[in-house]
């Protein structure tokens, strides 16, 4: 997730990650990771999810990182929603073929 | 069931599209221009992929899922004698590639067949403790590689690869992040200037038959 600034909302970080902020905390699936009480602070949430938060100065934006705190890639088996563009330019989300088997498939031209 | 092929690449829609047009394909043909599927699922190489039920659950992570092709005795039989030297030795690496998509497609074929029957469907909690490692610095990575894309895509093409670098130091196994950024210093992903490595040097220090780590079907 790139940013060019530190105060973001609770509701963008929940776009650009994933993770969303309840009662409970920060949660994804069926996991939820307390938080500090009070208003978001993307700092503190970062640090206890285990994510990265990487800084270039000279051009005014950060990098965060996905959550480590599992040690794994996946927090939870429930794939996301994940939003891609076709070769037109058409937004394709994943979650359209709820229902069927999918078979995701990368690769790469290089 | 439907397949769906994710192009992996910073570039974008039209360094793909020659490929997905000449392929095709019917099913979706995506391009993942930021790699975030790299992040969500976990590609570290490709092809890779995942395979997800009806109830939108994984049942298997992200693992090598090589499509059927030719034999690499047969697809690198005819090499032109003119071929420079270094392709031909990258190409004799490729070669001993070890990939075995007859497993791979007999298993996606078991698993239609049978779905959470099938021997290769995984428990979401055999999904997650299966997926990568994801350890402190792999998470450092996966930021320092976004950062050098944004870099990239923004047009500050001198400044992206020091976080390319840094995204190949924190998670030396993440093929996607090298190959990537080779590829935008030189198209066969050769030695460079900006980094400290390339294909056919590191291909050479962990052996071909390592290149896509993955028990036997």
């Amino acid at each position: 997730m790139i940013i060019d600034r530190l105060d973001i909302d609770a509701d963008s970080f929940a776009a650009g990650t994933g993770w969303a902020i309840k009662p409970e905390g920060a949660c994804k699936g069926e996991t939820c990771v307390p938080l500090a009480r009070g208003a978001f602070d993307l700092a503190d949430t970062a640090r206890r999810l285990g994510m990265a938060l990487v800084h270039d100065p000279a051009h005014g934006v950060w990098a965060l990182g996905p959550e480590s705190l599992t040690g794994r890639t996946l927090v939870t088996a429930e794939a996301p929603d994940v939003v891609l563009s076709d070769l037109d330019g058409n937004d394709f989300h994943l979650h359209a073929l709820r229902g069927q088997k999918v078979v995701i498939v990368s690769w790469a031209p290089y | 069931m439907e397949i769906v092929t994710v192009a992996l690449d910073t570039a974008g829609v039209e360094a793909a599209r020659p490929w997905i047009e000449a392929a095709g394909a019917e099913h979706p043909s995506l391009i993942d221009q930021a790699h975030v599927t790299d992040e969500l699922f976990g590609f570290v190489n490709i092809p890779n992929g995942v395979w997800i039920d009806e109830d939108g659950v994984l049942v298997r992570p992200a693992e090598p899922a090589w499509p059927p092709r030719e034999t690499n005795d047969k697809k690198y039989a005819d090499i032109p004698a003119d071929t420079p030297q270094r392709m031909k030795d990258m190409l004799a690496e490729a070669r001993k590639i070890v990939t075995d998509s007859d497993g791979y497609v007999a298993a996606v074929r078991d698993w239609v067949e049978h779905g959470a029957r099938s021997r290769f469907t995984l428990s979401p909690d055999e999904v997650v403790a299966r997926s990568h490692p994801r350890p402190p610095e792999h998470a450092r990575a996966a930021a320092a590689f976004e950062l050098a894309q944004h870099l990239w895509r923004r047009g500050h093409r001198d400044d992206a690869p020091r976080w390319f670098r840094k995204a190949h130091r924190l998670h030396p196994d993440n093929w996607t992040y090298k190959r990537q950024a080779w590829a935008f210093a030189d198209p066969l992903q050769g030695p460079t200037e900006l980094y400290d490595s390339d294909w056919l040097s590191d291909i050479r220090a962990i052996g071909a038959e390592n290149y896509y780590p993955h028990d036997p079907w």
